[in-house]
């Protein structure tokens, strides 16, 4: 009997690789000739390719490698051209959005320029790439659940690098490219207008994001402790329901009086994965266009407690004058 | 077991050691610090804070030698800094400031050996500034260096050049072209604890005044003039210098700051006056004693820029939330404790700024430890007298303030001497004495540091 309890797939039944249904008219041939792959098989499926490239995945690869490069090179150019350090500090690197002073006209290529022209390349990349998963999806007659969820992702990344940098006037505000860059910027954003943490929606994005992890481990797990009785066929569960299918809502329901069914559960990790940066967009595009500081609103709005004083009053000691 | 389970049960540990390389090893003490529950505390290693135990240690100190006897000046040639101390005196600060500063090096350092009043070393030069900079810092700058002041050693632990300095950061070979100038940061540097932030938040805030704060008051948005528009990138820069602080002190945000809302003041713990104190200190030294020395300088001492090699909050604390733990190193050099006040600086200090005679408002100012109306202060006082007169229903409450230049006890007594001084001559004027109101200020210190005319007043406010 094969275990399915290891961290790993430990059988893998291998066959002749297959190229998959054929393709309506007007697709492009599928590139690339399939092949097994035994540690990746450990993982998932075996077999590597063929892969639809298509138009619109040729575009956005396009538009994409372009991006890419150019922030690349900036980078390079950033560390006076050497290979070593663009490796050494690549987490370190980014291309910078403009100046403040610059507000949303086009800047000089040094000053941002670069930063906005890899933004529209990126976006286009982006945009391509959605509608390539939207026209695969359909192509298999399946739904289209997959591009709407992608959107979701590609509406935070608007907020954030488009929409909140335009009403508030000025490019400077997006998010620069790069790694610890862009995690500065959110340090520094939430800094500026008085704690993330005191935005409802920030709250009500972690709620989807932590919401999602518990949602994936609860169902991860049920499905891998009922699979001894075939509970990973989930498809053929949620139509002709089994033992497996038993077993796991019992197990719910003894536990915590209620379960989602094998099919629900699908629903609502998709609305929680969703929900994070859809409701996560809502609180960006909020801070600072509405309001400048989240800390003093939640006061104002009796949302957070006081806490007892502990330390000895500090008067400001900018009030006594001196620069602030 | 299959071969790729025994492979990947030795790969596996590997990996996880290679990753944790960067990682300080636990335990850690904590220390509460603030109420319970809001993450108010204080992390520290201790077998990093064992490390420094070295770095932090004062050297042993001279023997005590008696303050009478000849004057240095009487004896020796070229002292202009420290003539008032006697030979005694004189000979052991120079004894303790080549242990603390030049050790290798010895006496020549700084000097001639061959004529020690000789001025031809820049070092001389420049150690000589540096004494009336301590002198400057322990006298005016109480607010932040308290009681226990500062000596030669609090930065220089032994060394010729302090071990922790700044200067302005070079260029990058792109610069001018139409490569992106990635505005100063993205570059793991160690100024700002190998973040990418912004590598050079001294330039801005300890040497210009730029603006620090970023918060505003409001809640909701304002356009117009009320509106707070400050960037994020603003925010970058400030976030820059607070990890400088942090890294300097080996303290943590919370340290300073009530992280819930690191604006706000009356939730901050009290060393955040300090602190705020401190960046103006490294500032104001920076511009006064600092950089008029770049010239004096020979080049290989100048930085990448041709600038001169300037204070940080690093200089003096070197990782430790005090100097040197707070050791009480000053109080034995009584020579650094307050900078000589040259005759030259008097008139400056003696110009007065016009009394302000307003319908609502009068304000008179004093001169230094005075608390006598003259020359054009009484003719604002006149002034007043005929505006009680004219309108019989106004009442006056009167605030006296003084300079926060000398002994706190003293300068109170000598605000309220200020003000006890204008309500009897307003009465002495025949004003009924229940129009006069004395209203001591919570806050009789009316300027941060050292002597500004306008801060030695009174004030009348006129209802």
């Amino acid at each position: 009997m094969a275990e399915y309890q290891n961290l790993f797939t430990a059988v893998q039944p291998t066959g002749p690789v297959h190229m998959g249904i054929p393709l309506p008219k007007g697709d492009w041939k599928r590139t690339g000739t399939p092949w097994l792959f035994h540690l990746l098989g450990r993982l998932g499926n075996a077999q590597i390719g063929p892969v639809y490239l298509g138009g619109l995945g040729v575009a956005s690869l396009v538009f994409g490698t372009l991006a890419f490069n150019i922030i690349g090179f900036n980078m390079l150019a950033a560390v006076d051209w050497s290979p070593l350090q663009l490796v050494r500090q690549l987490f370190w690197l980014a291309l910078e959005p403009p100046p403040p002073s610059y507000g949303l006209s086009f800047p000089p290529l040094a000053e941002g320029g670069w930063w906005l022209i890899v933004g529209f390349l990126l976006t286009t990349s982006l945009f391509l790439w959605w509608a390539r998963t939207y026209r695969r999806a359909r192509q298999l007659g399946m739904g289209t659940h997959v591009a709407w969820a992608f959107a979701a992702a590609i509406w935070l990344y608007l907020v954030c690098g488009f929409f909140r940098p335009i009403m508030m006037g000025s490019w400077s505000e997006a998010v620069p490219f790069g790694i610890f860059p862009h995690l500065d910027w959110v340090s520094a954003l939430s800094l500026r207008h008085g704690n993330l943490f005191y935005n409802p929606f920030h709250a009500l994005s972690i709620v989807f994001l932590y919401g999602s992890v518990l949602l994936f481990a609860m169902h991860g797990a049920t499905i891998l402790a009922v699979s001894r009785y075939g509970g990973d066929r989930e498809i053929e569960q949620i139509v002709d329901r089994g033992t497996a299918s038993e077993r796991a809502a019992l197990f719910w329901r003894w536990t915590m009086g209620f379960n989602a069914s094998m099919e629900s559960i699908h629903r609502w990790a998709w609305w929680f994965a969703v929900l994070c940066p859809l409701v996560g967009g809502i609180g960006i595009l909020l801070t600072g266009p509405v309001v400048d500081n989240w800390y003093l609103w939640s006061m104002k709005h009796h949302v957070v407690p006081s806490y007892p004083a502990v330390f000895p009053l500090s008067v400001d000691p900018a009030l006594l004058g001196g620069k602030p | 077991m299959s071969r790729f389970a025994k492979v990947s049960r030795l790969f596996v540990p590997a990996l996880a050691a290679a990753l944790m390389v960067g990682c300080e090893r636990p335990p850690v003490d904590t220390v509460q610090t603030g109420f319970r529950g809001t993450g108010m505390e204080q992390v520290y290693n201790p077998r990093i804070l064992a490390t420094q135990v070295d770095l932090n240690t004062p050297p042993a100190p001279q023997p005590p030698v008696p303050a009478d006897g000849p004057r240095a000046s009487e004896v020796y040639k070229n002292v202009p800094v420290l003539g008032h101390v006697s030979v005694a005196e004189f000979t052991r600060h120079m004894v303790a400031i080549t242990e603390w500063v030049s050790p290798k090096e010895g006496c020549a350092y700084c000097h001639n050996l061959e004529n020690l009043a000789d001025d031809s070393k820049y070092a001389k030069i420049v150690a000589r500034r540096m004494i009336q900079m301590t002198q400057h810092l322990n006298g005016d700058w109480k607010r932040h260096v308290g009681e226990t002041g500062v000596t030669c050693y609090t930065c220089h632990r032994g060394n010729p050049v302090p071990a922790q300095v700044w200067f302005a950061p070079p260029g990058r070979k792109s610069d001018g072209g139409s490569m992106a100038d990635f505005s100063g940061q993205n570059l793991a540097a160690p100024s700002v604890g190998l973040s990418s932030l912004p590598y050079d938040p001294f330039t801005p805030y300890l040497l210009e005044a730029k603006p620090i704060r970023v918060n505003g008051n409001e809640a909701l948005r304002f356009t117009g003039a009320a509106a707070n528009r400050n960037s994020t990138k603003q925010a970058e820069h400030t976030y820059a210098l607070m990890m400088h602080m942090s890294t300097s002190l080996g303290v943590n945000c919370t340290y300073c700051h009530n992280t819930r809302a690191f604006q706000s003041w009356e939730e901050a713990p009290p060393q955040r006056v300090t602190a705020w104190h401190g960046i103006r200190m490294a500032r104001d030294l920076n511009n006064e004693y600092i950089e008029p020395l770049t010239k004096v300088f020979p080049d290989y001492r100048l930085g990448p820029t041709g600038d001169v090699a300037k204070i940080n909050c690093g200089t003096c604390h070197q990782g430790a939330y005090k100097p040197l733990w707070g050791a009480q190193m000053a109080k034995g050099h009584p020579e650094l404790l307050a900078l000589r006040k040259t005759a030259a600086a008097a008139p400056a200090a003696a110009m007065l700024p016009p009394p302000v005679s307003e319908a609502m408002l009068a304000v008179l100012y004093f001169r230094v430890a005075s608390p006598l109306l003259e020359g054009e202060q009484a003719r604002g006082l006149t002034l007043l007298i005929a505006t009680m007169n004219a309108t019989p229903t106004l009442t006056a409450t009167i605030s006296g303030y003084h300079s926060a230049s000398g002994e706190l006890a003293m300068n109170q007594e000598l605000a309220k001497n200020r003000a006890t001084g204008v309500r009897d001559a307003l009465l002495a004027a025949g004003i009924a004495p229940n129009r006069i109101v004395l209203d001591k200020p919570l806050q009789t210190e009316a300027n941060l540091v050292g002597e500004d005319p306008a801060a030695r007043r009174v004030e009348v406010r006129i209802k």
